[in-house]
């Protein structure tokens, strides 16, 4: 099971860029085909706040891969220390 | 007495005696738990009538969407009015994740009890003065800026609310029954929207015998008056507030003098913490925000602007759904106990992605007309003009016909035709054609069925996550820790369902159900994660 979660880490890496990318494309071109106030607003309110989760999201990846996760803390003392 | 009977005597003496103890230590540790048990529902009364108030004004806004639009944002375009109210409403969910920073730092800081009383004063004090600004048309631009500031201060309130509640109650709460206990604060977002949709309801029939007259009045003011009714029912719940205490465990911490100095460096600075945060945003609140948002909020979107039900069914819906699933919050918050979370949450993530389609298609294909019998003889065409402000009454001229068939349902079709001939081409206001649905009785309660599934999966992903977050982090930093995933997941993924369903309805206009896909996915993704990461055991101690 730990090997599986380190594998799938390397997928959440790679999807936090990956959506970046396709967000930045998609407003890009929606903005463009509309170019209007609402449009630009929209799709900036999305791009600037789902890039910090994107990031959030490749940090958690980070971890899984680095095997993080492969033993969740059982008591306060192992998240404080 | 003999040496028999002194034993005999004795011992019965001693039975007694010992039985006196039994029942005395029986009635005292009864006593005590009678006491306990009326103390949890006290806290969990307070805690639970406040969070409902906030949900309400939070809501009341969003439902008032349309009419708000027209007050405040500039009439010329109405489209346009429209997105910017939608957009204030998604900058109410979007600075949600900030509230949970800043309220979340003070509440593990200056305790649980002052932070959550100073949140409802900022909601209930901002929802009364939305009811209070002129319109548009009276001070300008000064009303949607005035507008957004408040909604942005809901925003920030809401953000601190919950994750108060919720430690709170948990705090209160024995182990065995943490998932059962915070189960109601649970309930009290969706009774919140049931209320908002009452209030508004009955508002908007209330204010004149004739409907149209009264629907007329409350466009033009009654809108205002489920803003302002806010201040009593957040009056009372101060009251009540200020009476309780503070949570044990916190008030353990600063005697201690164990508090948490920088609550934000301490959830976000450390990896071991960090991790449990983003396992919390990804494996758990991020699908259980697009679940929630798409059984209440999407839902009652398709209904009345995809399906063309009209505005008193699709909320009359929304309303019976509510009324039968609400009890399944704590029927699911209270099987968590038992089972554990894991498996409850991810169950109903799982039932939402793989049955959403269907459901909503099964509604789609309800309201076809073209399998129904229709009444000819009941069909009826009227032409008339329109008066507005802008233009002469005999400028707009609408043609309206009503078809009934024999289920019950009726069909509206409008069309709105201006007279180029007279007054000229006006390219702001084409042809239009509007139709609105009235569902019979069958497809009325079909609606309402589905509803009520869609709302029962939110029952299984929202009824244990209470507990669930508490359980992940320390007390010291409980408040920031498990505030900001939960509003990042339902404020940014969840707030921003109904808003980024309708955007891919309009890119894609070919297929009606693929603003589906958002929710789909994110739920799908959130679900794989927690199969992966998250474990299934209830923490029974978190009072370190």
């Amino acid at each position: 099971m730990n090997q599986i979660k380190r594998i799938a880490g390397i997928l959440w890496v790679l999807l936090g860029p990956v959506a970046v990318y396709y967000l930045i494309q998609t407003a890009a071109s929606e903005i463009a085909k509309k170019p209007v106030l609402d449009t630009k607003i929209q799709w900036g309110v999305f791009v600037v706040v789902f890039i910090p989760i994107a990031i959030g999201f490749t940090i958690f990846g980070w971890y899984a891969l680095k095997g993080e996760y492969d033993h969740l803390p059982e008591n306060s003392e192992e998240l404080l220390h | 007495m003999s040496r028999e009977g002194r034993q005999r005597g004795d011992a019965d003496f001693g039975e007694i005696k010992f039985t006196g103890a039994i029942s005395s230590g029986k009635q005292t540790n009864k006593d005590q738990q009678m006491k306990e048990t009326k103390g949890i529902w006290k806290v969990i009364g307070a805690s639970s009538l406040g969070t409902l108030i906030e949900w309400y004004d939070f809501y009341i806004f969003g439902s008032l969407a349309t009419v708000l639009a027209s007050q405040f944002f500039p009439k010329t375009n109405p489209t346009a009015a429209l997105l910017s109210t939608l957009a204030t409403f998604a900058a109410g969910f979007i600075v949600r994740p900030f509230g949970a920073l800043v309220f979340g730092r003070l509440g593990d800081m200056i305790g649980r009890k002052y932070t959550f009383l100073l949140t409802l004063v900022l909601m209930g004090g901002s929802t009364f003065a939305i009811g209070l600004i002129p319109g548009y048309d009276s001070i300008g631009f000064a009303a949607p800026v005035l507008v957004l500031l408040l909604r942005l201060i809901q925003g920030l309130a809401l953000g601190g609310e919950y994750g108060g509640a919720a430690t709170y109650v948990a705090e209160h709460s024995p182990a065995h029954r943490r998932g059962f206990f915070t189960s109601w604060i649970q309930t009290t977002a969706t009774l919140g929207l049931f209320v908002s949709l009452g209030v508004i309801l009955l508002t908007r029939h209330s204010l004149d015998a004739d409907k149209a007259k009264s629907i007329a009045k409350f466009n033009d003011w009654g809108w205002r008056i489920p803003f302002l009714v806010s201040i009593l029912l957040v009056v009372v719940s101060i009251y009540i507030r200020l009476k309780m205490k503070e949570s044990p465990l916190f008030e353990k911490l600063k005697t201690s003098g164990t508090r948490s100095v920088n609550p934000l460096k301490e959830s976000f600075g450390h990896k071991a913490n960090l991790k449990m945060v983003l396992l919390a945003l990804f494996g758990a609140t991020m699908g259980q925000g697009v679940v929630w948002y798409t059984g209440q909020f999407y839902a009652q979107s398709f209904i009345e602007n995809v399906c063309k039900v009209d505005f008193d069914q699709s909320r009359t819906i929304l309303i019976w759904a509510i009324l039968f699933a609400t009890p399944f919050f704590v029927v699911f918050g209270s099987w968590s106990d038992k089972i554990g979370r894991k498996w409850i949450m991810l169950g109903g993530m799982l039932l939402a992605i793989v049955t959403y389609k269907p459901l909503f298609h099964k509604m789609l294909t309800a309201v076809d007309e073209s399998g129904k019998l229709e009444l000819v003889e009941k069909r009826s065409v009227d032409s008339s003009s329109l008066a507005t402000t802008k233009y002469p009454a005999d400028a707009i001229h609408t043609v309206t016909e009503k078809k009934y068939y024999a289920d019950g349902s009726l069909l509206v079709t409008r069309h709105y035709a201006f007279d180029k001939a007279l007054y000229g081409e006006k390219p702001d206001l084409p042809p239009v054609t509007a139709t609105m649905r009235t569902l019979g009785g069958q497809d009325y309660w079909l609606f309402v069925g589905i509803v009520f599934v869609l709302i029962l999966y939110v029952t299984m992903v929202y009824g244990p996550i209470a507990a669930f977050l508490v359980e992940l982090f320390p007390t010291k930093i409980r408040y920031t820790s498990m505030s900001l995933p939960y509003h990042i997941g339902n404020g940014v993924f969840g707030g921003l369902t109904p808003f980024i369903a309708t955007l891919l309805t309009t890119i894609y206009t070919a297929d009606k159900l693929v603003g589906l896909m958002y929710p789909i996915i994110v739920g799908g993704l959130c679900l794989v994660i927690g199969v992966l990461y998250i474990n299934n055991r209830i923490d029974s101690r978190i009072d370190d």
